[in-house]
């Protein structure tokens, strides 16, 4: 189909954006796609203020002695850093915005199970960012974003409940979509829609959907508890009367760790997506692939004490732990084979979406096995609270979550906005973005080998050069983050129209028009194919 | 769509992205019952500490249970208990079509043991827990042996009923809304999920106290 | 609704008998001193009252098996949040404190 054939009937057409206008048709939508683009907006204000954060610290370690600001802010601006990132961008990011957009799409059915409590986890999550810039605003919080007790019950005089409020509450957003995902892929698949012809990414959607459901009340509960102890001072963590303050640690990584999992399992599942439609490939070894989701997400429970090795926790339980998150990089490793040997002999092409794609694939590996250092007992206690950590998560949050989403996001909007954003300019951003975050992250496993200590404002001045390096490759991520930022706004407008299926993709999702209709499809669709029937494809006419 | 389903979405009865009744019903229920699963963790996390402190320091509890009046708790343990059956008996009413003034006398009895429960709580043991002076945070003070840990003791105490008071509460305005839905005759064989899935719901708040009255009331040998 | 089981009252009638001689059971048992067996039979007797109410009141017996899963995840994600703390908890004493490192204050000890 030509673009002006597209471009026409694009204007003509009536879709879920046109459908209806005005302030009230967004903010009282139970449009499971509007939605996906309400916390769209939301979670990318969020990601601007987190980065903001990050700018001012990454400029601050310029100077061995400190550059810009006094030890006490550098401590809220690192707790902010992580509270903003970890729950009000990283945890929603692919599940609300491109999980909501395409769960419903991916199976065939007109919505999820409970569209107005689709909605009503957005307020709650906008609500819940409301106490947490209330906290930014008026003075900020200092205990990380791990809220330590005894320290965040005692001792911080920031704005704690504050914080700990806005998680909360914004928990709540969680719980209610990870119960709305599951719900809707086990009852409204559509006819000959069996679980073993699902895309992968929705495989992973349930398996980040029961560590929703499972883990966050948990967080919910212990943030509860600390308020308490903060308000009336009652003891559950508090020595003096008996309490232990290594309670609060084992409660909150029992949520925090498989937290992590929520946030790069959707992300694996948009790479199995993008690897099978850049290899014009089956997925190899899909059941394997969709299996390792689910051991993910039931191991990930099992691993929390990780974190807490050199803690006080008892050395026997440090074993049980260290052998647990041992077993927990298999089903990982399990992925990466896969994705592998889907790319050998493929029909691979280097579009944007596939760039990012290919990065998470080398950079999630990084971070998972520099994770075995920190996961072995002995190393661990050299490493611990040192740069190296910092550069591990980055590696996968970062190089990997963000990568992921990242080319989510491109590769399905055409899909969402009926667009094409700039090829060339997409390609490069995604270049300077590897460039950049590389430049950024991996002196920081230099750094913590060495023995620079994290969440420090000052540093001895051998490590200068290094710390150099990183903030000189986080100006270069920043300014990787804003190209795209820029021609995707842009294409909204000015890019040429897409047709249904601009990557010849398989896939329900690209069954039916750019941007679809409200109840997705004319009609419901009958599924016959297994996913990613590739194979079967006919061969590229020049019009299609 | 089917045309029965069609009729049903007309009706306001079958919201439009369910294919038919039944599927609406199934999803429902099957949210409910996650939720569920969200509450026994969120719970969880209290019973976690409590097991943990609750073996370390055992004679503390102790003290800290035997404090507490038996029989208010065993009181409120059968009223909860009714007021399942009363609950099961109201969704069941609605299931086999009986005139709804049934249905709604079934639901006001089970709100009315309900609050019976929290009058109980609230006002006879929690009142006199704070005279004598009992409550953490407010105005504990103890003078027996363990002190610290009975103070630890109450701290469970009060957080545990009191969010299970929380979510009582929660559940008689549920109810509240349900006597209104069903005098606007919305419940009938076809449609009762609502009911069914408050049932589940109320259920559930007894199941917790189940729990909670004989970890807090009981321990140990009297 | 086709699929929907319909319970008699009976039934009902008869799990809350049931369920009012446990509670009865247990207020009553709670004054004989049996030490650890104390607390085994009430979570015990707990547990059954659960399983009434679970079975028969919440439908969980003529349900299809997805709801069972989830209550039994629920349960067993419980189940190890409370061992794998525990087995911290209560394994701290097994390592001796070096005696460089000050008095012994271990929670244990500070009783």
């Amino acid at each position: 189909m030509s673009a002006d054939v597209a471009e026409l009937s694009t204007r003509s057409r009536v879709h879920y954006l046109n459908a209806s206008y005005g302030i009230k048709s967004w903010l009282l939508t139970t449009d499971h796609k509007r939605i996906g683009l309400l916390y769209l907006v939301s979670i990318t204000f969020m990601f601007l203020v987190g980065a903001g954060a990050a700018a001012l610290m990454r400029l601050q370690l310029l100077e061995p002695y400190g550059a810009i600001v006094q030890p006490a802010t550098y401590n809220k601006l690192f707790s902010i850093h992580g509270i903003i990132m970890v729950f009000f961008f990283l945890i929603p990011s692919i599940p609300a915005v491109l999980g909501n957009f395409l769960v419903p799409l991916m199976i065939g059915a007109k919505d999820v199970a409970f569209p107005k409590l689709n909605l009503l986890s957005w307020y709650i999550y906008v609500i819940g960012s409301l106490f947490t810039l209330y906290c930014v605003i008026f003075g900020g919080v200092d205990t990380g974003w791990t809220f330590y007790t005894p320290f965040s019950s005692m001792y911080s005089n920031t704005h704690v409940l504050a914080a700990a409020l806005g998680i909360f509450i914004t928990g709540f957003s969680s719980i209610l979509t990870g119960l709305n995902f599951i719900v809707t892929i086990h009852r409204m698949r559509a006819p000959g829609m069996t679980w073993f012809r699902l895309p992968l990414f929705i495989w992973s959607i349930y398996a980040t959907s029961i560590i929703f459901v499972l883990g966050t009340p948990v967080l919910a509960i212990t943030l509860f508890l600390l308020t308490l102890e903060r308000v009336l001072h009652v003891g559950i963590f508090d020595p003096a009367v008996g309490g232990d303050p290594l309670l609060f640690q084992h409660l909150f990584w029992f949520y925090s760790h498989p937290a992590v999992y929520i946030m790069v399992l959707p992300a694996m599942g948009v790479v199995s997506e993008l690897i099978a439609a850049y290899s014009r490939k089956r997925i190899y070894g899909y059941s394997f692939v969709a299996f390792s989701s689910l051991a993910i997400a039931f191991i990930s429970f099992l691993v929390w004490g990780h974190h807490m090795f050199v803690s006080g926790q008892s050395i026997y339980a440090g074993l049980v732990f260290s052998v647990l998150s041992f077993l927990v990089a298999i089903p990982s490793a399990i992925k990466v084979f896969n994705w592998t040997a889907t790319l050998y002999k493929g029909s691979i092409s280097y579009d944007a979406p596939m760039l990012y794609a290919l990065g998470f694939i080398g950079l999630f590996t990084m971070g998972g096995l520099t994770g075995l250092f920190l996961a072995s007992l002995a190393t661990d206690v050299h490493l611990h609270a040192t740069y190296f950590v910092v550069a591990h998560f980055h590696y996968i949050m970062v190089g990997g979550s963000v990568m992921g989403f990242m080319g989510g996001i491109h590769f399905w909007w055409p899909k969402i906005t009926g667009r094409l954003y700039p090829d060339k300019w997409a390609r490069l951003a995604a270049l300077i973005i590897f460039a950049g975050f590389n430049l950024t992250f991996f002196p920081q496993f230099m750094l913590g080998y060495l023995g620079m200590p994290r969440r420090y404002a000052v540093y001895p001045a051998q490590f200068q050069a290094l710390n150099v390096m990183s903030t000189a490759g986080a100006t270069i991520l920043g300014i990787g983050y804003l190209i795209p930022l820029i021609y995707l706004i842009w294409s909204i407008r000015y890019g040429p129209a897409a047709g249904p299926n601009p990557w010849r993709a398989r896939g329900l999702e690209w069954q039916t028009p750019s941007p679809p209709p409200k109840e997705n499809f004319e009609e419901t669709p009958i599924v016959t194919e297994e996913a990613y029937s590739y194979a079967t494809m006919a061969p590229e006419k020049s019009s299609v | 769509m089917s045309e029965t389903a069609a009729t049903n979405v007309h009706a306001g009865v079958l919201e439009e992205q369910f294919e038919s009744l039944q599927t609406q019903h199934e999803a429902r229920k099957l949210g409910m019952w996650i939720f569920l699963a969200t509450e026994v963790m969120f719970f969880g996390g209290v019973f976690t500490c409590y097991t943990l402190y609750r073996e370390m320091y055992l004679p503390g509890f102790e003290q800290g249970s035997h404090l507490l009046e038996v029989t208010w708790g065993a009181l409120n343990t059968g009223v909860l208990i009714l007021s399942s059956l009363t609950m099961a008996l109201a969704v069941r009413s609605a299931q086999v079509g009986l005139r709804k003034l049934i249905t709604i006398g079934l639901l006001l009895m089970t709100m009315l043991l309900g609050v019976a429960f929290l009058a109980i709580k609230f006002i006879l043991e929690w009142h006199h827990d704070y005279v004598e002076h009992l409550v953490p945070g407010i105005n504990f003070s103890y003078t027996g042996p363990y002190s610290a840990h009975v103070q630890l003791f109450f701290c469970f105490y009060f957080f545990l009923t009191g969010l299970h008071a929380l979510h009582l509460i929660i559940g008689i305005g549920i109810l509240a809304v349900l006597c209104v839905m069903a005098w606007r005759g919305r419940f009938s064989p076809q449609y009762y999920s609502s009911l069914e899935v408050a049932g589940l719901y109320w259920h559930f708040v007894d199941i917790i106290w189940i729990f909670l009255f004989p970890l807090l009331y009981l321990i140990g040998g009297r | 609704m086709q699929g929907q089981h319909i319970v008699p009252v009976r039934i009902y009638v008869t799990v809350f008998a049931a369920l009012i001689a446990l509670a009865a059971l247990t207020t009553g048992l709670a004054y004989v001193h049996m030490g650890i067996w104390n607390t085994v039979v009430a979570l015990a007797i707990a547990i059954a009252k659960m399983l009434l109410v679970a079975l028969f009141f919440m439908h969980m017996r003529y349900d299809k098996g997805l709801t069972r899963v989830v209550i039994i995840a629920g349960l067993m994600w419980l189940t190890i949040m409370i061992v794998l703390t525990a087995s911290d908890e209560f394994t701290r004493h097994w390592s001796p404190i070096p005696s460089n490192w000050g008095p012994a204050i271990s929670m244990q000890q500070k009783q």
